[in-house]
């Protein structure tokens, strides 16, 4: 066998956080990133003795509305299940889970690569809460301690699990951007994988071609940025293939885990230890019933998604493609956008700005585009100065550049340093001082080199701190120089 | 002196509330050390509520529970007071939280005389598996009270409290009930929050009253009953008012007796007791006719399967990380949890998580959980169809009369027995009760009464039709110390 004749299978499993204000089954507050251990919780998500969980009727409305986003059969009948399984991280030692009748069942996702389209299968969507988070580490005296922070037990968990359609690591990598998209569009996650709000575990099996695809998958966790679910695939597509070549059996159904440090995946532990986790319906909670009221109004309630946001910019604004997936992929970005265009009738000039000088601006300034003083009314107001011919496009670039740091508008910051020079006798008494001062350049011009021209447009620019209208200085000069 | 006899003393302040507490709180130190209904005596909270509760009489116009001694199951969480569940596992836990049922009372102004013994976690039918101490037979100390609300039920038959309450899953009031001469009712599944009842077979446990007569049970049910947000269970519908009913006749009302329960196995004096109180029920008016549950005979494995389901999941949560019992000794995390469970649960206990655990194993889940399941369907469709034709049934509680100590205690399925006629309607999450029809070899015997969801109203009526007409008066036990 050789290295070309293997084909891969990749399914995922995504865990997100939904970002409603309470918890899954109690009222505490599931906002947890900026507080102190062990402070946003209750005796129900402790899991004390006697408590019942209540459903968060918003969690379940938003793995609806995530469900219809990705084409689900949406269950009109669902009910809740216990999970059980022994960790400490875990308060009651089962988790409340759906097993059998999960809110959404089959839909697909279409992702783009190379320009191709692909539908990829989505097996379920299901909702579930979050465990405690357990640390590892060592007390003052040197004991090994493990500590619990409940502030994430009970947290809404969605999952999405995948069909196994995918054939490459890049397939995966642009599911995950895809799904991430729609979830921050949807606006039911901030699907921030850093924080955990995003989890992703894959399933990936490596067949030679030719040979029917078995049921035997290893399974990879501990990835933690949609960069190591690449490298983690990549790495064990060929690890795969090499156990295929060097023993012509397929490789050992396992869970293995993804290690940043040395790019590689290792062994965590055999299916033969798979957890039996005796699933059986949560007696708590009665079955919820979707009914096609809730359907049609989450229905009406659902925001554009990138798909036709994507379509909306390439027929209606003729956006160049990147520009476009530039703009899908930043939301906050693209709502300055839409807002923007709203009052600026050159959509590709618009992006232009925002996508090149406007974002490097951000980024030169470490701020951001929710805490900047450039409001869509502004930025527009910017480039109308330009169309109208008060500055030129050096002097639109400086322009922004001090709106993002000063917090003044173009129009005052204009009329604090001057606009546009386009009177013809300023211009001509410039450029006559200029040539006047620069005999060498002017005579090197003569000489045939022609790039003095430029050389002295330059000097009437920097006279006049770019306010020179370019063009006709350029006119000027050539005349000047008998041209 | 029963509840409602108690509050219109109070009302009219022939006694205060202080001054009942205290007598209750003397009976308590009487006849505890001989009885053992208490795992705790909650004697200053008891005289803190009493003294607010002569207050708010004094006050003014107060709910009839107002100032009355109760005596509560250690099941039920109690904040700031120690709940153990009878058992080694939760020794020393108090909880920050009331039970909804327990806030309730609180509310009203109910005075909490101590937390009542039990059977660990509600499982066991004597009260024998309590971690801490056996509870007698108030009639009898050589006798077990019935369980697992048996601190309840011999608590109340003792006069150590006014009123209690208990939980039933399988029969956990109306056996002791039975068995201490008292009237306990379990009522309709949903009818009563289980919000801080700690949990041992969520789809069937359900708190009750435990009283000396029907009409305390009344008061005392129609105080904890409703629906609760905290409770995705409960059933939001409006709660009746259960005294109204008290006294009305029974002319006319359709009784059904189940032939399943009167077959092999029922001692002949409780046979004979409770067929005496039915053709009183009868005399009262009552239409007396024989129909049959054809699936009774598999409720008692069936409840085997399911409520250890459940229970083995409920009982999970205890592993010494968090609260309760904590064996510090051991080598690492996973030790700790281990031993902790190991140590910390008592031989029923772990009995019945293994028997859960097993039937919801990969594997037999379909021929085990699954096919409990369906028959609980079968058994609740019984029910059904009967009830179309009868308003209640009458039958016995127990098959005899309370059992000595020490008799069934090791043998499991002899233990399991004393529960099957009253199991079937814990499955089928009816209403029942127990109302005392009569004395065999000198011990207490229960009529059984059942009726369809929600039909509380119509139990109470006939209980307290029979109870009148019977004139089965609660007397005290001896208990001679």
């Amino acid at each position: 066998m050789d290295a070309n004749s293997f084909r891969t299978v990749i399914g995922l499993e995504v865990h997100v956080q939904l970002n409603t204000e309470s918890k899954m089954f109690c009222s505490c507050s599931s906002g947890y990133a900026d507080s102190e251990p062990n402070t946003l919780v209750c005796p129900v998500c402790l899991g004390m003795p006697g408590v019942l969980p209540v459903v968060n009727r918003i969690a379940v409305e938003n793995t609806l509305l995530t469900g219809l986003a990705l084409g689900c059969q949406i269950a009109s009948e669902s009910k809740f299940d216990r999970k059980n399984y022994a960790y400490p991280d875990l308060m009651k030692w089962y988790q409340i889970s759906q097993y059998d009748m999960p809110l959404c069942g089959r839909g697909s996702l279409k992702i783009s690569l190379d320009d191709r389209d692909k539908q990829i299968g989505i097996t379920r969507v299901h909702l579930e809460e979050d465990t405690a988070k357990m640390i590892h580490g060592e007390s003052k005296v040197g004991h090994k301690i493990s500590l619990i922070d409940a502030n994430r037990s009970g947290v809404p968990l969605m999952e999405i699990v995948s069909d196994p359609d995918m054939t490459s690591p890049e397939e995966a990598r642009a599911y995950l951007t895809t799904l991430r998209n729609i979830l921050l569009y949807l606006d039911v996650s901030t699907a921030n994988m850093q924080d955990g709000a995003f989890r992703c575990d894959a399933n990936i099996s490596v067949w030679p071609v030719g040979i029917d695809t078995g049921d035997v998958k290893v399974e990879i966790k501990n990835m933690n940025s949609f960069r190591a679910v690449f490298k983690a695939l990549a790495f064990e597509e060929e690890r795969q293939s090499e156990v295929w070549v060097k023993t012509g059996q397929p490789p050992e159904q396992e869970t293995r885990g993804w290690v940043e440090a040395s790019g590689e995946t290792v062994s965590q532990r055999s299916k033969e230890y798979a957890h039996d986790y005796r699933y059986f319906p949560e007696p708590d909670l009665p079955p919820l019933k979707v009914t096609d009221q809730l359907i049609s109004s989450l229905r009406n309630a659902m925001p554009e998604l990138p798909d036709s946001i994507y379509k909306r910019l390439i027929e209606h604004c003729e956006l160049r493609s990147s520009d476009a997936l530039q703009l899908i992929d930043d939301r906050p970005l693209l709502l300055f956008f839409d807002e923007a265009v709203n009052e600026y009738a050159q959509p590709q000039r618009l992006a232009n700005w925002m996508l090149n000088n406007f974002v490097q601006e951000l980024r030169d300034s470490e701020t951001d585009l929710a805490s900047n003083p450039v409001t869509p009314q502004r930025f527009v107001e910017l480039l109308q100065l330009e169309d109208d011919g008060h500055i030129n496009s050096k002097m639109t670039a400086e322009l922004l550049r001090r709106m993002v740091t000063s917090g003044k508008s173009a129009k005052e910051l204009v009329a604090e340093t001057g606009g546009q020079i386009t009177d013809d006798d300023e211009l001509q008494k410039m450029v006559a001082k200029i040539i006047k001062d620069n005999p060498q350049a002017v005579a090197d011009f003569r000489a045939g080199k022609k790039q003095a021209a430029g050389f002295l447009v330059g000097q009437v620019m920097k006279a006049t701190k770019g306010r020179a209208n370019p063009g006709m200085v350029n006119k000027r000069i050539g005349k000047e120089l008998g041209l | 002196m029963t509840a409602h006899e108690a509050s219109g003393l109070l009302r009219n302040r022939e006694i205060s509330s202080v001054e009942l507490t205290e007598a209750v709180l003397e009976r308590i130190g009487q006849v505890e050390p001989n009885l053992g209904a208490h795992i705790s005596v909650t004697s200053d909270l008891a005289m803190k509520q009493a003294n607010a509760a002569d207050l708010a009489i004094q006050e003014g116009v107060v709910h009839s529970l107002c100032g009355i001694p109760i005596g509560l199951k250690d099941v039920l969480s109690t904040a700031d007071v120690e709940t153990t569940c009878g058992s080694r596992m939760l020794e020393g836990f108090v909880p920050p939280f009331d039970a909804t049922v327990v806030g309730k009372l609180r509310g009203i102004g109910a005075v909490f005389t101590g937390k009542l013994n039990l059977d660990e976690f509600a499982m066991g039918s004597s009260t024998e598996n309590s971690a801490f101490h056996v509870t007698k037979n108030p009639w009898d100390l050589t006798r077990v009270p019935g369980g697992s609300s048996g601190g309840s039920a011999a608590a109340v038959a003792s006069y150590e409290c006014m009123v209690s309450l208990g939980s039933d899953t399988g029969g956990s009031i109306r056996q002791p009930a039975s068995f201490c001469g008292v009237v306990g009712v379990k009522p309709t599944y949903g009818r009563v929050s289980r919000f801080g009842l700690v949990a041992f077979a969520s789809s069937l446990d359900q708190i009750g009253p435990i009283a000396r007569d029907v009409e305390d049970a009344a008061i005392l049910l129609e105080a904890i009953s409703g629906g609760d947000s905290n409770d995705s269970t409960s059933l939001h519908v409006e709660v009746p008012n259960y005294c109204e009913v008290l006294g009305r006749s029974i002319e006319g009302l359709r009784v059904g007796v189940p032939v399943e329960y009167f077959g092999s196995g029922l001692d002949d004096d409780v046979k004979e007791l409770v067929l005496k109180a039915i053709d009183q029920l009868a005399d009262l008016g009552a239409e007396v006719v024989d129909v049959s549950l054809p699936h009774t005979e598999y409720a008692l494995a069936t409840y085997y399967l399911l409520a250890p389901a459940e229970a083995s999941a409920n009982l999970a949560r205890y592993n010494g990380v968090k609260y309760g019992y904590s064996n510090l000794e051991s080598v690492d995390v996973s030790d700790m949890m281990a031993s902790s469970r190991a140590r910390g649960f008592g031989e029923e206990v772990k009995r019945r998580i293994m028997l859960g655990t097993y039937a919801l194993s990969a594997g037999y889940y379909d021929s085990y959980y699954l096919k409990a399941q369906k028959v609980r369907t079968l058994i609740r469709s019984d029910f059904d169809e009967v009830f179309q034709n009868v308003d209640l049934l009458a039958a016995p509680v127990s098959p005899s009369v309370a059992f000595s100590l020490g008799d069934r205690i090791d043998d499991p399925y002899e233990m399991y027995m004393s529960d099957a006629m009253t199991i079937p309607a814990s499955m089928a999450g009816i209403a029942g009760l127990s109302v005392p029809c009569g004395f065999a070899e000198g011990l207490p015997v229960g009529l059984q009464m059942l009726g369809p969801a929600l039909s509380e109203p119509t139990l109470l009526q006939a209980a307290y039709a029979y109870e009148q007409e019977a004139k089965i008066l609660f007397k005290a036990p001896s208990l001679d110390v």
